[in-house]
């Protein structure tokens, strides 16, 4: 009777607690980046063709009520007014990945100039996204991109060469003009993103702007505050002459930041790299960190909201090398695949911080 | 199992009891001494006053949840929820907190132990009259209450600079220069470790998990009991809710997922059998301590990401078999002055 139970109690708590040891996971936003070859458009474009008005920009991200893709969406309202183009919003309230189809169904039917899609699944908005297509409405695609057969222009936040080099100009600026001993607090030790970044930066420190700068560690703090915690506890101990602390992660920068902020090592070592504002303002506030990075999502809205209007007026294709004005942010050209990439991401200090709510 | 649990029922024997308690926790005191000692030596700053704060912060958390878990694996139960209850806690407290800053500290550590608290309730209710093992009950509430948060919750968190400053500041705060974190989990350790040793229920908890079966017959209000377990555990594990957000500053619905295992782990380093019946609260509590400073001195000692967690679980089962050696011989020592007797 009680041999069973017994065993089978040791067996999943021996289970647990293997498996306890290996579950710590998760990674920051993905950059996006898509390769393969083109598929280009129909009609020439002519570059000084006038951006239309009354255009009917539609928005449709991955779901609403979500305080990131409602900033977003914000900036490209704010697009379709200097356009004075019709703005409309619509959206799931599920990023599960057919949830949009019926949408875009819709916005055919409304016949849309433009539809600005986040898409929840690369391949199964594509044929919606196709039929808008032949009904001759333009789709620009941002945050996270669609199958690039299925729409005419992807709007990438930012490239891992604009992110690690970004990373080792802010980790010189921390560190002052005489430099010094630098570490990077990443996610997981196989995250993807994390790493190309981190590669970049890498590259970045060999050139001799940043000879005075030493990478001494890359530690892992697994998306997890305890864990963040302790690897930068670690850090400090056992790099007394530590300036940097750069953390390419949302969780990484927070709890750096916390950690430093609520310990003797404050005013002594620096915090940066990519954070939310909102879960950083705190510690900017209190001069914990001085600067950090991320792409502004509403800049991602507004260029978006640009490129539609640029490419129903006829001004560009999709195709690579065609250049358009987005307003305030200026000049952008066209990458390979119908790339527009935003730029170098937004830096947060202490005088802008309080602009931005994401 | 082993005569040691038997022993351990009979509070009138107070000697070998005593002298059993002190030998059973001292593998891992001796760990401990041995896992700090080498660490000092390759990097003196790890006795540092700031790393010591940090490694007594780090573990406050997790000894507060090993507590109540400890009460109900003594049971012969499990408490797998307790991440979720940490999570669902800590959100509740946040979202409180950031919308009527002017409540204070003790408003939130109550509001949590009361959430925590009808969290482990719900398990003692499933486990005892739903006639469920734990383990599955326990499984099934961890996905129920982290399902919760994320549909309350969604993709909003709620930031360090939503927080009110008392809130924040109570993490790093102290009180003759203890920190209140570490101070609240002295006193949960304290009054756990004399509830299960002094105190008529904790001996019928013990006695529960020894032999469900027998302590029903003699007589011990068992379901009440069984409830009282898992309602101290959710309420612990509320209450770690709380500690968790003013500590971090940054709560989303993810908070805290995968604590249990790291909570059920500290339990059993810490000596409690998963059998019931056997361990101490104390014991777990030292077992958290253990894993915070493993997880610390590796960090200082430069040591590879990749081999960190194979090293952890490696010295998770070196010192189950040191606590399992002590606790044979101790039994076999135990049998022979008992039959002199």
């Amino acid at each position: 009777m009680l041999r069973s139970p017994r065993t089978l109690l040791s067996v999943t708590s021996a289970a647990l607690l293997v498996a306890g040891l290996s579950a710590c996971g998760g990674t920051t936003k993905d950059s996006n980046t898509n390769t393969g070859s083109g598929t280009q458009a129909s009609a020439a474009a002519d570059p000084n063709a006038a951006l239309k008005e009354g255009l009917k920009i539609a928005f449709l991200p991955k779901q609403l009520n979500n305080p990131y893709s409602d900033v977003e969406t914000g900036g490209g309202k704010v697009a379709v007014d200097e356009l004075k183009g019709e703005y409309k919003l619509v959206g799931p309230n599920d990023a599960s990945a057919s949830s949009q189809v019926s949408y875009i169904n819709t916005l055919i039917q409304q016949q849309q100039d433009v539809i600005v899609v986040a898409a929840n699944d690369p391949n199964a908005v594509c044929p919606s996204l196709n039929q808008a297509r032949q009904a001759k409405i333009k789709v620009i695609t941002f945050d996270s991109d669609a199958s690039k057969d299925c729409r005419d222009a992807f709007i990438n936040q930012a490239t891992t060469e604009g992110i690690g080099q970004s990373l080792a100009k802010m980790a010189l600026e921390q560190a002052g003009s005489d430099g010094g001993e630098i570490a990077v607090l990443s996610a997981t030790p196989n995250a993807t993103n994390q790493n190309s970044w981190i590669a970049v930066m890498k590259e970045e420190l060999k050139k001799p702007e940043y000879a005075k700068l030493k990478l001494v560690k890359v530690a892992y703090g697994n998306d997890d505050d305890q864990k963040s915690f302790q690897e930068a506890q670690g850090l400090l101990q056992s790099y007394p002459n530590l300036k940097v602390i750069v953390a390419p992660t949302t969780v990484g920068i927070a709890a750096g930041a916390r950690y430093i902020s609520s310990s003797s090592y404050k005013g002594k070592v620096a915090v940066t790299g990519l954070g939310l504002p909102n879960q950083m303002r705190e510690y900017v506030k209190d001069g914990t960190v001085t600067k950090f990075a991320l792409w502004n999502p509403a800049d991602i809205g507004y260029l978006a909201a640009y490129a539609g209007a640029a490419m129903a007026s006829g001004q560009i294709t999709g195709a690579e090398g065609e250049k358009f004005k987005a307003g305030k942010l200026g000049d952008y050209t066209i990458g390979k695949d119908g790339e527009i990439v935003l730029g170098p991401p937004t830096e947060f200090t202490k005088e802008n911080i309080d602009q931005f709510n994401f | 199992m082993t005569a040691a649990p038997t022993t351990l029922n009979r509070p009138a024997r107070k000697n070998p009891t005593k002298n059993l308690l002190k030998t059973r926790e001292l593998g891992i005191v001796l760990a401990l001494a041995l896992l700090i000692a080498y660490t000092a030596i390759d990097n003196s700053r790890f006795l540092s006053g700031q790393s010591i704060r940090d490694n007594l912060l780090n573990t406050a958390i997790l000894a507060v949840m090993a507590t109540g878990q400890a009460i109900v694996v003594i049971t012969r139960n499990i408490d797998l929820s307790v991440g979720s209850v940490l999570g669902i806690s800590a959100f509740t407290v946040a979202t409180m907190m950031s919308s009527n800053p002017g409540l204070p500290m003790i408003v939130a550590i109550l509001v949590g132990l009361a959430v925590g608290a009808v969290a482990g309730l719900v398990n003692g209710v499933l486990v005892r009259f739903g006639k469920v093992p734990a383990l599955v009950v326990t499984l099934g509430t961890l996905y129920i209450y982290r399902g919760i948060t994320y549909s309350w919750a969604g993709g909003s968190q709620v930031n360090a600079d939503e927080l009110p400053r008392h809130f924040l500041t109570f993490a790093n705060d102290s009180l003759l220069g203890i920190p209140w974190l570490v101070l609240i989990a002295l006193v949960v350790v304290g009054a756990g470790s004399l509830m299960m040793r002094n105190y008529k229920v904790g001996r019928e908890l013990y006695a529960m998990g020894s032999s469900p079966a027998a302590a029903e017959l003699a007589g011990i209000k068992v379901a009440r009991n069984l409830l009282t377990a898992f309602v101290l555990s959710g309420a612990l594990a509320g209450l770690a809710g709380v500690l968790y957000a003013a500590r971090f500053g940054t709560v989303d619905a993810a908070a805290g997922s995968g604590y249990e295992l790291n909570v059920v782990a500290a339990v059993v380093v810490g000596g409690v059998a998963v059998f019931g019946g056997s361990g101490t609260v104390w014991g777990a509590a030292l077992g958290a301590l253990l894993l915070t400073v493993i997880g610390s001195a590796l960090a200082v000692l430069d040591i590879n990401q990749f081999w960190q967690q194979a090293i952890v679980g490696a010295l998770i089962i070196l010192a189950i078999c040191a606590d399992r050696l002590v606790a044979v011989r101790i039994a076999r020592s135990l049998r022979k002055r008992d039959a002199h007797v």
